[in-house]
């Protein structure tokens, strides 16, 4: 039968009428971006300033003398933060589960993770890198690393799983009750009932918090420039300091904007595929 | 009865993708009437409310609202609902505001009303349909009978022209199914335009102006209660209230 359908005149006119918002719509929208981008653009290249910055924050000498260096130091942010982000999300997850818990003999490690979030959330996470890379290697502790690095990835970790728990608790707790209900009605135990129903739920629900998180921890990398490890800041601080010129650190902050954005994107896909899947028809 | 009914409907359309959803549906509304659609699950009918409120895009037709055509996309869709109320089956509610604050959101947001009035008319209403006593609390406390009885407040409390109710009382138990339609035949008998999809068959006969069997996205048999529920002309018909009716 549909396939006799003809849309009437009205409905044809209807269409077209439509197009013409649309159309309208997306001139508007075009419109706007270019005022508001020509706008800021025109404030900061008319600024009186502007030739002496542009001078010593965008000069490309600079930029292509320094960038070598920059990128050998930015491998190591890289590199810290891929070790560091799945190690904080297990801890992180894992304390939450911890906080989560209501056995008895799991009450010491509740009070622990207690005292953990609160304590090392409260302390500045440079603090916490100054602490672990220069504190820990005096502990002269047997068969652990004492580099820099090793240290100040740690210190990351910690201060991080910090948070991340607290973004897993708050999914865990958001979960309706009645889906614990009905975990235990299906006699699964606690354990059994947050590992199939309650986590996977919650994980999904606090993908754009972690995301969020994800990110500190990419620009938190550069912390550890403070430790003298050659991070991308680093070079980026020793070469401005020797020719007078701040171009590098501009560099440094393309790159890190070029880490984070498509990690960005990433996770907006990922939340809409699971919106598409789990939210159909839902209105 | 005015010349002009409320709501009119010709050659309405409705596809989902390839799925034809509604499919040349027409329907005349006039002030006063009460037209119950009848029809099995995925017949249309909550698809035919959401069209009328403007909360779906339509594929083809027209619906007019006192005689001006709502389905014109130059027509602001919120300036429509405006003057139309709207009751879901899971109620709806906001569970982060009071009933009273459920109710008062519109009429003070929209329809520029003061708070104190607002209150004064949510608060008539409440006591009216019996939830004097829960008027500060959340949605959340009160059982399903009682937050759909809010719903209904909240969507009267703006004194709509036309009310559109879909499926309100599939939630619910069977003995809170008997509190929620009292007070729809009681706006039924006080003269409200309503459009309800249900599946309640002897409330359907009670309060009926109309009655539509939808099936397969058509409008199959329309006309008086007693005519499409006892003595329906289509084989389809019969095949539904056979198997809906206790017999």
């Amino acid at each position: 039968m549909s396939a006799l359908w003809e849309p009437s005149p009205r409905e044809r006119e209807r269409r077209q009428v439509r197009a013409r918002l649309t159309r309208r719509r997306v001139a508007q929208g075009s419109i706007a971006t270019l005022v508001v981008v020509g706008g800021i653009a025109a404030a900061v290249l008319l600024s009186p300033g502007w030739p002496r910055v542009r001078a010593t924050f965008f000069d490309s000498f600079h930029a292509r003398e320094s960038l070598p260096a920059i990128v050998d130091g930015f491998w190591i942010n890289v590199k810290m933060f891929l070790i560091a982000e799945p190690i904080i999300l297990v801890l992180g997850l894992a304390i939450a589960v911890a906080r989560s818990s209501r056995s008895p003999l799991l009450v010491p490690l509740r009070g622990l993770a207690i005292v953990y979030t609160d304590v090392v959330r409260g302390i500045p996470t440079l603090l916490l890198v100054f602490l672990f890379a220069f504190g820990m290697p005096e502990l002269g502790l047997a068969g652990l690393p004492d580099g820099a690095f090793f240290w100040a990835t740690v210190a990351l970790v910690v201060s991080y799983s910090a948070y991340v728990a607290e973004v897993f608790r708050s999914g865990i707790e958001s979960v309706h009750p009645s889906q614990w209900l009905s975990a235990e009605a299906l006699a699964l135990s606690r354990g059994q009932a947050l590992r199939h129903v309650v986590v996977p739920q919650a994980v999904r629900r606090v993908v754009p918090p972690l995301l969020n998180d994800f990110v500190s921890l990419q620009k938190d990398t550069a912390l550890v420039a403070s430790v003298s490890i050659f991070d991308a800041l680093f070079t980026a601080r020793d070469y401005a300091n020797y020719n007078f010129n701040y171009t590098p650190y501009v560099v440094v902050a393309c790159f890190f904007v070029a880490m984070t954005v498509p990690l960005a994107r990433l996770c907006d896909a990922l939340a809409a595929r699971i919106a598409r899947r789990e939210r159909a028809g839902a209105r | 009865m005015s010349a002009v009914p409320v709501i009119e409907v010709r050659g309405l359309r409705k596809t989902y993708g390839e799925r034809v959803v509604l499919d040349d549906v027409s329907l005349t509304v006039g002030v006063g009437d009460v037209v119950c659609l009848i029809g099995s699950s995925g017949s249309g009918k909550s698809t035919l409310l959401r069209c009328l409120d403007l909360l779906e895009q339509i594929d083809d037709g027209v619906i007019e609202l006192d005689g001006r055509e709502i389905s014109d996309p130059l027509v602001d869709p919120r300036e429509v609902r405006r003057s139309i109320g709207m009751v879901f089956q899971a109620y709806n509610l906001f569970p982060h505001l009071s009933v009273l604050d459920n109710c008062t959101l519109a009429p003070r947001k929209v329809h520029g009303r003061s708070r104190s009035e607002a209150e004064a008319t949510a608060r008539d209403l409440l006591v009216r349909f019996g939830l004097g006593e829960h008027v500060d609390q959340h949605p959340d406390r009160l059982s399903g009978g009682q937050q759909q009885r809010a719903a209904l407040v909240r969507a009267l409390c703006t004194s709509p022209r036309l009310l559109l109710l879909d499926e309100i009382t599939a939630a619910l138990d069977p003995e809170l199914v008997g509190e929620v339609l009292d007070i729809v035949r009681e706006l039924a008998y006080g003269g409200t335009t309503m459009v309800l999809a249900t599946h309640e068959m002897a409330f359907a006969r009670e309060v009926a102006t109309r009655v539509c069997f939808l099936d397969g996205g058509r409008i199959v048999e329309s006309g008086p209660p007693d005519q499409v529920l006892f003595d329906p002309e289509h084989q389809r018909t019969r095949e539904f209230l056979r198997r809906v009716l206790p017999q």
